[in-house]
């Protein structure tokens, strides 16, 4: 695995588009060469030196590279969009976009990101060690087939319209989450280890919900039907099991209606 | 002798009116009168005669405005657009679609971000609608068939002044020769407002739960049980609801800023749309979005059949068009301070934005175009004056349904004032001319590319 550092020196006055800022684009790339992609701010296409130092070298492949970025990056979008393997580590915060549309690979925020972070994600990890803004592991606007894979860990708090659209994947939130929880949701399972502020699991098909703390509003079209006990997150506890949105469409398997399940902590 | 002009239409809400008689002197040059319109509509014909400039003014280092030619206000603009990294240019809540689309061409060409009303409006319909569909129809189909109207989060009785007389609860239409009589109407409201005044049912939904009600609306429909209470509304009223859904003829769902514009906005939207749908396997609904200005749907129109967007467009990198609200919207734009100029068009943003973003936008250099002097002429640092469309300027405007409808002038614009669809092939003109300039000092630091250029 070979590091390439990248320090923001120059501050942008507006926001840098970093879409090149991937182990995929490093790969095979001298610190030169990594200095002069492209990024963009506003309507201004310029070098990444411009804005950052570079040093080391890219891996042959993505899988063997490794970024790790210095300096104040709250105003730079796009980090890790799309990436399919590596690993990328941000030593603070990080704007909008980080580790959307990924595939694969891991990358690690230490600070908080904004919103539309691992939006139609397919496959890797995205951890975030402070908060999340709204849209975490969204579907993009218009999109009926959200995140597909992969996991998304926030330690602190989300913000709105987490996993709406959710197919696959997991997203574990340690802290408490704002409204709109797997809208539309016809898969995969979000953990929210605080409390939920309402519209869990509104117009959702299929997929996992848990709920560890309260959910202030809960929705008229989930309906109580038992206790269960399960393992999540490597942790065994007793839940509440809800069925639902009872006012959503719900496929017919082998006979019997399969429904989302939200689980609330007991 | 007086001129009196039928058929005329109405430049001020979504209704569109088409039914105006303007009457004008017989110099050409005066409105005298204006019949069948509601009190505001005909305010905006009378307001034609007050207030004008003729010509742009230039904010001076003492604060005062100074008149200027419009060679030199374009000159003006079209270097702020120029010199600008990401210009914001909002607004079109009141111009025609041909100004519309002059606008979208500089706005590509600056490399700006294209906005308009929408945008703190019924822009989280559009998110809706991408989300889930819009099963909708036309206001004349409302008019010739609807036996059931539900308006939720609207209130017509004073934004959109004839609504409900020309297509939703009085009109007798094809099939519904028994007027008001024959129609059932039920306001979803928290406020007892005048529009739930003539309405057999009101529901006080709890401010902001609409979501939850609509969730109550689709599990009942469903068969269903739900809670005694849901959103403050008790439960054997939305079974009563539900019910005169079901057994409609035709129904039709009116919403408004009482569903984009809570907590939630788009989804409340979205989860309308999706009982909307519910309940088309019992009988036929339909669901429409009350707009708010007389063309406010037009850019979104004009704009989604040149880049495929309604609004939001984030044009910065020429031949890709980007958008998503929250990132590329006008507001969410200033609040994170992502842009360094703005142009407000056709409307009042320092009037409809919350304080900060417009105090963050002022930062910047800040142009407006608009007929008349507003609160966003008053902290500019130049305004354009323009005709008035449907009064001065002619052009295609599109109704709250979508259709559009071609509006004629009255009377004439004052002297040298130009329309929209003038003024931005003027600055487009401009940009041109100010982009050949650049590449002939230096060639090397031409236009940015697209992205997609060099491969
Ligand atoms: S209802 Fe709207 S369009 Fe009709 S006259 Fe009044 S303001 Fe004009």
């Amino acid at each position: 695995m070979k590091t390439v550092t990248l320090t923001l020196a120059k501050s942008p006055e507006l926001y840098i588009e970093g879409q090149n800022i991937t182990p995929d684009q490093f790969a095979g790339k001298k610190a030169a060469e990594i200095a002069s992609l492209d990024v963009w701010e506003g309507k201004l296409k310029g070098p990444l030196g411009n804005y950052f130092t570079v040093e080391g070298d890219g891996g042959a492949t993505a899988g063997e590279t490794k970024i790790v970025l210095r300096g104040d990056c709250t105003r730079v979008k796009r980090i890790g969009q799309q990436m399919t393997a590596g690993e990328i580590v941000v030593e603070g915060n990080a704007d909008m976009y980080i580790g959307g549309w990924m595939k694969g690979g891991k990358i690690h925020v230490k600070g908080n990101v904004d919103s539309f972070c691992g939006i139609g994600m397919e496959g890797g990890e995205l951890i975030i060690d402070g908060d999340a803004g709204h849209h975490l592991g969204s579907s993009p606007r218009g999109e009926w087939r959200g995140m597909q894979g992969g996991l998304i860990r926030v330690a602190g708090n989300a913000g709105n319209d987490t996993a709406t659209f959710i197919n696959g994947g997991t997203i574990i939130i340690g802290g408490d989450a704002d409204i709109h929880i797997s809208t539309h949701g016809e898969g995969g399972t979000v953990i929210v280890k605080g409390d939920a502020k309402g519209r869990v699991g509104g117009q959702m098909v299929k997929g996992n919900i848990y709920v560890y703390g309260t959910i202030e509003n809960p929705l008229p079209g989930f309906k109580l039907v038992g206790e269960v006990e399960q393992e999540v997150d490597g942790e065994t506890a007793r839940f509440a099991h809800h069925i639902g949105d009872l006012g959503e469409r719900h496929p017919v398997s082998k006979g019997k209606t399969v429904y989302a399940n939200l689980y609330t902590r007991i | 002798m007086v001129k009196k002009i039928e058929n005329v239409g109405c430049p001020f809400c979504g209704v569109c009116c088409d039914d105006l008689v303007v009457t004008v002197s017989d110099d050409g040059k005066k409105i005298l009168e204006v019949e069948n319109a509601c009190v505001i509509g005909s305010t905006v014909f009378h307001r034609a005669m007050s207030e004008r400039h003729t010509l742009p003014r230039l904010r001076q280092p003492d604060g005062t405005y100074k008149e200027i030619s419009y060679d030199e206000a374009i000159d003006y603009a079209a270097r702020v657009l120029h010199n600008a990294k990401k210009p914001l240019i909002y607004g079109f809540g009141s111009t025609n679609c041909e100004g519309m689309a002059a606008a979208a061409k500089v706005a590509e060409k600056a490399g700006a971000v294209i906005d308009n009303c929408a945008s703190i409006c019924h822009g989280s319909s559009f998110l809706a609608i991408f989300d889930n569909g819009y099963p909708s129809c036309t206001l004349g189909e409302v008019k010739n068939r609807a036996d059931v109207i539900v308006y939720w989060g609207a209130n017509p009785a004073h934004a959109h002044p004839r609504h409900m007389s020309r297509y939703s609860i009085f009109p007798r239409g094809f099939f519904t020769g028994k007027g008001h009589t024959g129609r059932k109407i039920v306001v979803i409201d928290p406020r007892h407002t005048d529009t739930a005044q003539m309405a057999d049912i009101h529901l006080q939904v709890k401010q902001g739960h609409d979501y939850d009600l609509f969730n109550a609306f689709r599990t009942v429909a469903r068969g269903h049980d739900i809670p005694a209470e849901v959103a403050g509304v008790k439960r054997e009223d939305i079974i009563e609801v539900v019910d005169i859904m079901k057994k409609a003829r035709f129904g039709t769902i009116f919403y408004g800023m009482g569903l984009c514009h809570s907590d939630g906005r788009n989804h409340n939207v979205d989860i309308a749309i999706s009982l909307t749908r519910d309940l088309n396997d019992f009988t036929k609904w339909t669901i429409m979005a009350m707009r708010g200005h007389y063309n406010i749907t037009g850019p979104g129109v004009v704009w989604s059949w040149q880049y495929g967007f309604p609004y939001c467009l984030d044009l910065t990198k020429r031949d890709i068009a980007h958008m998503n609200p929250g990132e590329t919207s006008s507001v969410d734009l200033a609040m994170r301070e992502e842009v360094d100029a703005f142009f407000n068009v056709g409307t009042d943003a320092a009037a409809h934005f919350p304080i900060e973003p417009v105090k963050r936008l002022r930062k910047h250099p800040w142009i407006t175009v608009d007929p008349h002097p507003n609160m966003a002429t008053e902290i500019s640092d130049l305004h354009i004056p323009v005709g008035i469309v449907g009064v001065e300027v002619p052009g295609i405007v599109y109704r709250m349904d979508n259709v559009p409808v071609q509006y004629r002038n009255v009377i004439d614009p004052p002297e040298g004032v130009p329309s929209d669809e003038e003024l931005f092939e003027r600055i487009y003109e401009r940009l041109c001319e100010l982009e050949a300039e650049d590449a002939a000092k230096a060639p090397a630091k031409a236009v940015p590319e697209g992205i997609r250029a060099g491969e």
